[in-house]
């Protein structure tokens, strides 16, 4: 249990960072998890082919909303291009966990799907398990 | 023809069903499932049965037994095993027709209840409903009884209108009359137990006044076909459909039971081998009840294991499985209700069947579900394909715990233990 609830997924998941909304965004991308409910909504500015801030808002479970925070502090001031490049692993070697089932798979991946739409301009990503 | 499943039911429960009012002993019937006693590194305690139940022996055992004596297609092969195979498989539907008190004739087996809610809509409701008829559902309908309707009500110019429910989560019967009012109203399709809020509903009564005004009625009897006894002809519905795999029996096969000059009167559903008479290079004709309903090689070993399964609750009886699955219901809510930060959800104990549904402040479902389970406790998390619902409630989830006759107070017991470790997880 430890392992998976530990003390940073939940000081993110009550302390989120890049937690908000943007004023008129490069991009704004909402995705949802249907099996469970967990939703977010992300804003993005582009400056120089970087991500130059982005803000997220959402609600679900710990793992879904720790992950929306971790990634977004990962990926401010990375290039598009790196962006597209984080893949599943990524997001669980921020998480500290080894891995997780395929059920709770989707809440911690929902940020990497919305992060990745963004990267892709696309209004859906749907080829995060490309990146097993 | 030799029947070589006939033995293995006697590895039932072993009670006595002239001895009705003796409860059951869940402690005994768990030794009889065979996942309890699987080798893992602590105590299965499933309190899950909402979504798929466990399976005894039986019908694991009859399910072999037909694959290893048997295996053979049916209704057409004239040699031994195949005139044995349609034999179990027919023997199947006449046991589930004696279950629910109807006639084997007006028994189609399907995939599940989804696939048996959906021969009713497309086969009987695209045939009957015209732009401007009204559908009658309820907000704490499975979406399987929601979506094949909003499809429908797209193709068909339906109106879909919604029983109301009252603030414990119970319909609102006095809105009966309104709804009906206008004579719009053409087919009534509800659940007869809610797989959230545990409710049992009134179906005899909706359905006295469904018929009332004409309107043909549909019940949704996935949680209740597993827990309660049940008459198709006292209930006094036209079509009911549930689901083998909740009621310990397979997953993959399922059953509609419909009135018999409907079925009859009504288009087939899918269109293919076995659901036809003859069969010219432009024209077809249908085979009669009820494998008109059922095109293609159907699952006959799920078969054999349903008709396994339900000889096995008959051996249990079904007043029996009920009493104690209320029994653990009110032993858990008194338990949950005793947290502080967990709100229950749905009726008091003696309205309702064996699900308890809830919520832990502060706390997502999915996290309480994840927690539990490093204890051992398979509860279910989410909105349980009852999204409509949770909206009503106002939450986007629930943690649900359900029970079967193999559920112990222990379990609840467990429950309770592990949800003190999801508030001192989160509490920190």
């Amino acid at each position: 249990m430890d392992s998976l609830f530990r003390d940073h997924i939940l000081d993110h998941y009550r302390n989120p960072r890049c937690h908000g909304t943007l004023e008129q965004p490069d991009a704004r991308v909402e995705d949802s998890n249907p099996l469970c409910g967990d939703r977010l909504r992300m804003d993005f500015r582009f400056a120089g082919g970087r991500v130059a801030e982005v803000r997220f808002t959402g609600s679900g479970c710990s793992i879904s909303q720790a992950s929306a925070s971790l990634l977004c502090e990962a990926i401010e001031g990375k290039t598009l291009d790196e962006v597209k490049a984080v893949t599943r692993q990524d997001v669980l070697d921020l998480l500290g966990i080894d891995d997780l089932g395929p059920v709770r798979s989707k809440c911690a991946m929902l940020a990497l799907k919305t992060v990745k739409a963004a990267a892709y301009g696309v209004a859906t990503w749907n080829d995060e398990d490309d990146d097993k | 023809m030799s029947a070589p499943l006939q033995t293995s039911g006697a590895a039932g429960p072993g009670t006595d069903p002239a001895a009705s009012d003796v409860a059951l002993d869940p402690r005994l019937l768990k030794a009889l499932f065979p996942i309890f006693s699987s080798p893992r590194e602590k105590p299965l305690i499933y309190l899950d049965s909402a979504a798929t139940s466990q399976k005894p022996q039986a019908v694991l055992d009859a399910m072999d037994q037909y694959y290893m004596t048997c295996n053979a297609n049916i209704h057409r092969g004239v040699y031994g095993i195949a005139e044995q195979a349609t034999a179990l498989y027919e023997d199947a539907r006449r046991r589930f027709a004696a279950f629910v008190n109807a006639s084997p004739r007006e028994i189609v087996f399907t995939r599940n209840s989804t696939e048996a809610l959906n021969l009713v809509a497309r086969a009987y409701g695209a045939w009957k409903l015209n732009a401007g008829d009204a559908v009658l559902l309820t907000p704490m309908e499975h979406h399987s009884n929601l979506v094949p309707w909003h499809q429908l009500r797209v193709e068909r110019q339906l109106e879909l209108r919604f029983i109301p429910m009252t603030g414990s989560g119970e319909l609102d019967l006095d809105a009966l009359p309104r709804l009906f009012a206008d004579g719009r109203v053409k087919l009534a399709s509800f659940v007869h137990v809610s797989n959230v809020l545990g409710t049992v509903n009134p179906v005899a009564e909706i359905a006295r006044v469904a018929k009332q005004h004409g309107a043909t009625v549909v019940v949704d009897a996935s949680q209740s076909a597993a827990h309660m006894p049940l008459d198709v002809r006292s209930l006094g519905v036209d079509f009911l459909a549930c689901t083998a795999h909740k009621m310990l029996g397979p997953t993959g096969i399922g059953v509609l039971w419909g009135r018999r000059e409907l079925l009859e009167a009504m288009p087939p559903f899918l269109g293919g081998g076995e659901m036809i008479r003859t069969v010219t290079l432009t024209e077809s004709t249908w085979n009669e009840l009820p494998w008109k309903f059922e095109a293609g090689t159907m699952p006959i070993a799920e078969a054999v294991g349903l008709g396994a399964a339900v000889q096995w609750l008959q051996k249990l009886g079904m007043h029996r499985v009920f009493a104690h699955d209320r029994e653990l219901a009110a032993y858990a809510m008194a338990r949950l209700g005793e947290l502080e930060g967990v709100r229950l959800l749905g009726p008091p104990a003696e309205k309702r069947g064996g699900v308890v549904a809830f919520t832990v402040e502060g706390v997502h479902p999915h996290d309480v579900a994840t927690v539990l389970d490093r204890d051992g406790v398979c509860v279910r998390a989410g909105h349980h394909c009852a999204m409509p619902l949770h909206d009503a409630l106002g939450i986007p989830a629930s943690v649900r715990a359900s029970f079967h006759c193999y559920s112990l107070r222990e379990d609840v017991d467990a429950l309770v233990a592990g949800l003190h470790h999801v508030q001192e997880l989160f509490a920190r």
